[in-house]
């Protein structure tokens, strides 16, 4: 009974948390947009019978047939995958750092990288606004050290969504590599040189294969919410960045469209489905191997 | 065999492989090794042998260009080697820690040091091959190190260091995981490789038969400094102090004070109510000079009568019997209180030994049984 409760809690919340605000997405989804309290019809008023007759997959077949949403499904994608390179590029090496730097210093370390987490996220979006202005801050400073003479236009481009989803979603890059680097055992490398490697290929021989979960798990925390960002591309972006989380964001606020947003949002979450498996997949392994 | 003739040691025109010179290494105030002058010879099984902490370790990896020396020089064949980073030096180490590669399989492992170079694949797979076998891994070549036991982890590690064929091996503790049998074999595997290539050995090992058995030479270390070093017999027939006779084997102490009687010949006067005991030595002590007669229990004869023709004879009662298969030690508690080991071989079965306890017995030894040590 006890075995039964504990097992059940986790799925309650499941269930509760994820798959009832799933269904009534799904519900909407294939309901037809209506002027009404909700915008949208059939609701459970008319009877189960006319209720059931009236969903349709009318909204999926709309999404083929305008080419701007596989075009922001696919331009998502595609910065959502470059900036989780650009992250990793970026997350590694301050990982590396942290791993490596004296003891007592890790714990400060630490709390630097997570520091940010404790000022809003909007605020941190605005102040890179501030930054990337054509006279904010990073103009200011390139023109009074002569390195330009014209302020560059980064704001409102898709450079800017780059910055801000890589300020963003640095730490959760660098936490999972650093836990996997900081169980690194030096005596590795050690035994690496010994066998004959430069420092560089003991790197690219064993720290970095010793590492791999970490920059999965990393690769795939800020893959997953980058492809679904809004707030990021909205601020930062201009109207060039075709982001899908900021197409879904007009369907319900300016179009007032629920049915075909929420056929959007259902895409997106099949879409995110696969690398939500594998990453927990990887998690899974990772235990194994371990355990 | 050709050991009987080795001894490089002792030709002063012989080069020595590894020189320090007046090494010495400190963490911080910590010295770890102190003022290290050591000639180490090619082709020699050169054993550290020496408590937890005495600086075994940090010696080695020294030599194998992970630490620098603080003070002094390391020459390898004659350069110094103190600016050679690790990978350039033909010298490889086993890890008291076996750092084995968690995410390479038992093969790959192996194969590591081997694929830095330039060898053709079917020769890698050859030598590889033959490393397995040579540590019965056979079996496991295809396994991740955590899929294997600690003994067959040790032996990855041993098959790995050995596998470059290096000019100088630094072996960390390299049999202390394995079973009696295996490490035996191991141990005569190791010297057959040493004859085979002439590679040079240094080893560190807590087990004194172990260094006992392999090592052309031993070096006895305490706090970061060398006690002794010479070969295993002249370690343990001829310690050149009380701390390194009673590291090496077991070993009864007198202490007291010499009085010369005869050329080379001291009485030892040590407990105020026995006869002063009889001990030749070579180290001059002058009248009166405290000394320490160092007798291995071996050495020590024990009967049931007053034997007419030994040097030194005491009476005692037997206090304690420790059985050890094929010896027996005997704890002899002397009128005075202190407690003498004898051994004896068991030549009978233990049911129907001589002597039980709280026997009275006769203890006695020869004269130059004993070692007579001034410090
Ligand atoms: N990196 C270091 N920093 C500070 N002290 C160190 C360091 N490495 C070793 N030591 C100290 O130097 C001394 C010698 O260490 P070492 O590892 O050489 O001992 P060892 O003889 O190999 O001992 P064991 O038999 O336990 O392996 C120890 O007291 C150790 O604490
Ligand atoms: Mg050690």
């Amino acid at each position: 009974m006890q075995r039964f409760a504990l097992i059940f809690v986790p799925y309650l919340w499941l269930l509760a948390l994820f798959l009832v605000p799933f269904l009534i997405v799904f519900k909407i989804s294939l309901s037809d947009v209506a002027l009404a309290i909700p915008p949208y019809t059939p609701t459970l008023k008319d009877g189960v019978g006319p209720f059931i007759a009236a969903l349709d997959f009318e909204n999926f077949a709309f999404l083929t047939s305008d080419d701007l949403y596989w075009k922001a499904y696919l331009s998502s994608l595609r910065i959502a995958l470059f900036s989780t390179l650009m992250t990793l590029m970026v997350g590694y090496p301050i990982a590396y750092g942290m791993a490596r730097a004296p003891e007592e210093w890790r714990p400060t370390l630490m709390m630097l990288v997570i520091l940010p987490f404790w000022t809003s996220f909007l605020i941190r979006v605005y102040a890179w606004m501030g930054i990337l202005s054509q006279e904010g801050f990073l103009n200011q400073f390139l023109l009074w050290s002569g390195l330009i003479s014209e302020p560059l236009t980064i704001l409102n481009t898709t450079t800017a969504v780059y910055i801000g989803i890589v300020y963003t979603y640095v730490p959760f890059m660098i936490l999972p590599i650093y836990a996997a680097l900081e169980r690194l055992d030096g005596s590795l490398i050690e035994a690496a040189e010994d066998l004959g490697c430069s420092r560089l290929k003991a790197f690219w021989l064993v720290t970095v294969p010793l590492s791999k979960n970490g920059i999965i798990a990393g690769s795939f925390l800020v893959f997953i919410p980058a492809l679904g960002e809004f707030v990021i591309p909205s601020l930062l972006g201009g109207s060039g960045t075709l982001m899908i989380g900021k197409v879904l964001w007009e369907e319900f606020f300016n179009n007032r469209d629920w049915p075909v947003a929420s056929a959007v949002a259902v895409i997106l979450l099949l879409i995110l489905i696969v690398p939500i498996i594998l990453f927990q997949r990887n998690q899974q392994r990772q235990a194994e191997a371990e355990g | 065999m050709n050991q009987a003739v080795f001894t490089p040691w002792d030709d002063p025109s012989a080069k020595p492989l590894i020189r320090f010179k007046g090494v010495t290494k400190r963490f911080g105030e910590f010295v770890a090794i102190d003022n290290l002058t050591l000639d180490i010879y090619e082709r020699e099984f050169f054993a550290l042998l020496g408590p937890s902490g005495c600086g075994k370790t940090t010696m080695m990896r020294m030599l194998a260009g992970f630490e620098t020396a603080t003070e002094g020089s390391i020459e390898l064949s004659g350069q110094d080697i103190g600016p050679v980073p690790p990978n350039k030096r033909a010298v490889n180490m086993m890890f008291q820690s076996y750092a084995l590669f968690p995410h390479l399989t038992v093969y790959d492992n192996i194969a590591f040091g081997l694929r830095r170079g330039t060898m053709p694949r079917e020769q890698i797979d050859a030598r590889v091959s033959e490393m397995l076998k040579l540590t019965r891994l056979e079996k496991f070549a295809r396994r991740k190190p955590h899929q294997i036991s600690g003994g067959q982890r040790q032996r990855v590690a041993l098959a790995r260091s050995l596998a470059k064929a290096p000019k100088l091996l630094l072996l960390d503790e390299p049999l202390g995981a394995l079973d009696a049998k295996l490490r035996q074999a191991t141990q005569f595997e190791l010297m057959d490789i040493q004859e085979k290539t002439g590679t040079t050995f240094v080893i560190v090992t807590h087990d004194q038969e172990e260094a006992m058995t392999v090592a052309s030479r031993v070096a006895v270390m305490d706090e970061g400094r060398v006690m002794q070093v010479a070969t295993p017999e002249r370690i343990y027939e001829a310690p050149n102090s009380v701390y390194v006779a009673d590291f090496i084997g077991d070993v009864n102490i007198l202490k007291g004070t010499a009085t010369a009687n005869g050329t080379g010949s001291y009485a030892v006067t040590w407990d105020e109510g026995q006869r002063p005991v009889t001990a030749i030595s070579d180290t001059v002590f002058s009248e009166g000079q405290a000394c320490f007669l160092a007798i291995r229990p071996e050495k020590i004869a024990i009967n049931a009568e007053r034997p007419t023709d030994a040097d030194n004879a005491i009476q005692g009662k037997i206090l304690d019997i420790a059985y050890l298969g094929n010896l027996s030690t005997y704890h002899v508690a002397l009128p005075g209180g202190q407690v003498i080991k004898a051994q004896a071989a068991n030549t009978r079965r233990v049911s129907r030994r001589s002597f039980t306890w709280e026997d009275t017995v006769w203890i006695s030894w020869t004269a130059t049984a004993g070692v007579l040590l001034d410090q």
